[in-house]
């Protein structure tokens, strides 16, 4: 790591955009713009996360929330059954999608392009359908925390800022993994086998490791993410916890920012929940948000496919050393 | 003088079709082994086969003292061998000296990022590539794409060095510094196999030729011996004054 990564002013950017994202409501200690910033730290750590796979490595999951909801589930049961404490809770819920991912990697990254996109979309569906009918899970009805459990933090009122500030923590290291990821010699594998996988071997990247790790990178910190967001939520059912559209909406927001780029997923993340946010409270397009996040990634795809950063890197090359 | 390549009645089908039959051949370490043979004879098929992205149905081939038979690409990357591809394969939204990097990176040597970057430097200069390393490979053109070809796989230090056609589209200049370059790289030891369609510079430049058509080897040997080689010029050539023009015209 040289000194150049270091003080990249595209990685200070990005840190200070979702820094200031998370400190916004602290000084005010205010609810309700708590709850903005909070959906869009969770959207900048779950799109910053999928960039990994899909941006870095040329990957497309459509099933990507599986592992929020995992996670999520798998936390939520440690905390209500075995009384696990919230850090606890969290990193055992990074860890179970590491592991699904894992096992899941060596088997479905064989696959390539639209087969692979699609496969994900059926283990979504599969881990949906067992955890809805998995006793100790609450089958259908899921689990709801008991509120005794907010006890140990000081009431539910302090629970949430503490679960907010965790989220914030997670945001910035979650940038901070993206950009040194995307400046290490494994960050130089994946791009080469987004850019030609067979070409990749011949060059002797072990190409089913690498893209096994890429897959378990992009998988922790959305599980991680999905055990804070059910444990502030106080109950998880499979409805919630599986939502395809939840993956279609991060996909979204990456295109919209710019796959592969650290800053993109940031923007993209924060430019999509403002959007949601506007939408679901105007009265014309409320049952319709993603109405118009497909109509959103079909006019990316068409006229920008780059993102706002891409485009803006390819446009204007002496933004490289500013845009991450 | 060891050998580093040893192929044993190497075999490929592909359903009914047979692309390699029965191809035996030694290369001893140090040498440049010229592969020649009409379009469609299987070179680019046989250079698959050796670097593992084919597998073989038949025959064994020894890489190293090691049987390396129907193992992966990257496994004889490691090893020490590298390739350049017929239609050039630029990672093209990586600059010019990452696309280098990743050779010296994931090759034989396995450098971390800042000794690769030295690396890259150092073969951009050598074969010649003129534009900014940090300009993005898929703007260079065709020639310059060649040369970072070439250049990604010296930037591993490869043992063997498998060249696929890297003198097909370039002008008779160009021809002559490539193959200056082609001469330096086995001063420093690195065994090579070229396929090549410029009969002038194919003959300048190997020790041995071997000649496939329809998949069968046909002759090995010096290149002397084996452009006189009447199955060579009726297979190859089809016209045996065809062979002295072509000389000729390079």
């Amino acid at each position: 790591m040289n000194k150049n990564t270091l003080f990249h002013p595209g990685l200070w950017l990005t840190l200070a955009v979702v820094a200031l994202v998370g400190i916004l409501p602290i000084p005010g200690q205010d609810a309700a713009l708590r709850e903005v910033s909070f959906t869009v730290l969770v959207a900048i750590v779950t799109a910053g996360s999928l960039n990994l796979l899909m941006g870095y490595t040329g990957y497309v999951s459509f099933g990507h929330v599986v592992f929020y909801g995992l996670g999520g589930y798998i936390g939520m049961y440690l905390l209500d059954s075995f009384g696990v404490s919230l850090p606890v809770a969290v990193l055992a819920g990074g860890a179970a999608s590491a592991l699904l991912a894992f096992l899941l990697g060596k088997g479905i990254l064989k696959l390539r392009g639209a087969y692979f996109a699609l496969v994900t979309i059926g283990v979504n569906e599969a881990v949906r359908t067992f955890v809805s009918t998995f006793e100790p899970f609450g089958a259908a009805t899921g689990i709801e925390l008991q509120f005794s459990v907010y006890k140990a933090y000081g009431g539910a009122a302090q629970a949430l800022w503490l679960v907010y500030y965790m989220v914030v923590g997670l945001a910035l290291f979650s940038v901070l993994a993206s950009y040194f990821i995307k400046h290490s010699k494994f960050g130089l594998g994946l791009m080469t086998i987004r850019e030609d996988e067979d070409a990749a071997e011949v060059i002797g990247i072990v190409t089913p490791d690498m893209k096994t790790l890429a897959f378990v990178a992009s998988a922790i910190l959305p599980g991680m993410m999905g055990v804070l967001f059910f444990f502030k939520n106080g109950n998880v059912e499979p409805g919630d916890a599986f939502r395809l559209g939840v993956s279609i909406e991060t996909l979204v927001m990456i295109m919209l920012g710019g796959q592969g780029t650290v800053l993109g997923p940031v923007l993209g993340a924060l430019g999509y929940q403002r959007l949601r946010g506007f939408l679901l409270t105007s009265p014309l397009f409320k049952n319709t948000q993603l109405v118009v996040a497909g109509i959103l990634l079909l006019l990316i795809v068409l006229f920008i496919p780059a993102g706002a950063v891409g485009w803006l890197r390819q446009r204007f090359p002496w933004l490289r050393k500013v845009l991450a | 003088m060891s050998a580093i390549l040893q192929v044993e009645r190497v075999t490929k089908r592909f359903g009914g079709l047979q692309a390699l039959t029965n191809i035996s051949f030694t290369l001893e370490t140090g040498q440049i082994l010229g592969l020649i043979g009409p379009n469609g004879a299987g070179k680019t098929t046989l250079f698959n086969t050796l670097n593992g992205v084919y597998s073989p149905e038949e025959g064994h081939i020894t890489f190293l003292g090691k049987n390396v038979t129907g193992h992966k690409p990257y496994e004889l990357s490691r090893m020490g061998m590298a390739r350049t591809h017929q239609i050039v394969r630029p990672l093209k939204d990586l600059t010019v000296r990452e696309n280098v990097m990743t050779g010296a990176c994931f090759g034989h040597e396995n450098h971390n990022l800042t000794a690769a970057a030295h690396i890259a430097d150092e073969i951009i200069d050598f074969v010649g590539i003129k534009a900014n390393p940090s300009m993005l490979a898929g703007s260079l053109n065709v020639a310059q794409k060649k040369r970072l070809e070439m250049a990604r796989a010296l930037a591993a230090h490869p043992k063997l060095l498998l060249l696929d056609e890297v003198l097909a589209g370039l002008t008779p200049s160009e021809i002559d510094g490539m193959v200056t370059t082609i001469h330096e790289i086995r001063k420093q030891g690195i065994t090579i196999i070229m396929i090549e369609h410029v009969m002038k510079a194919i003959m300048n430049v190997s020790d041995r030729l071997l000649v496939l058509d329809y998949g069968q080897q046909i002759a090995e040997g010096l290149p002397e011996e084996v452009v006189h080689n009447p199955r060579v010029i009726e297979a190859y050539l089809g016209d045996p004054n065809m062979a002295r023009r072509l000389m000729e015209e390079g």
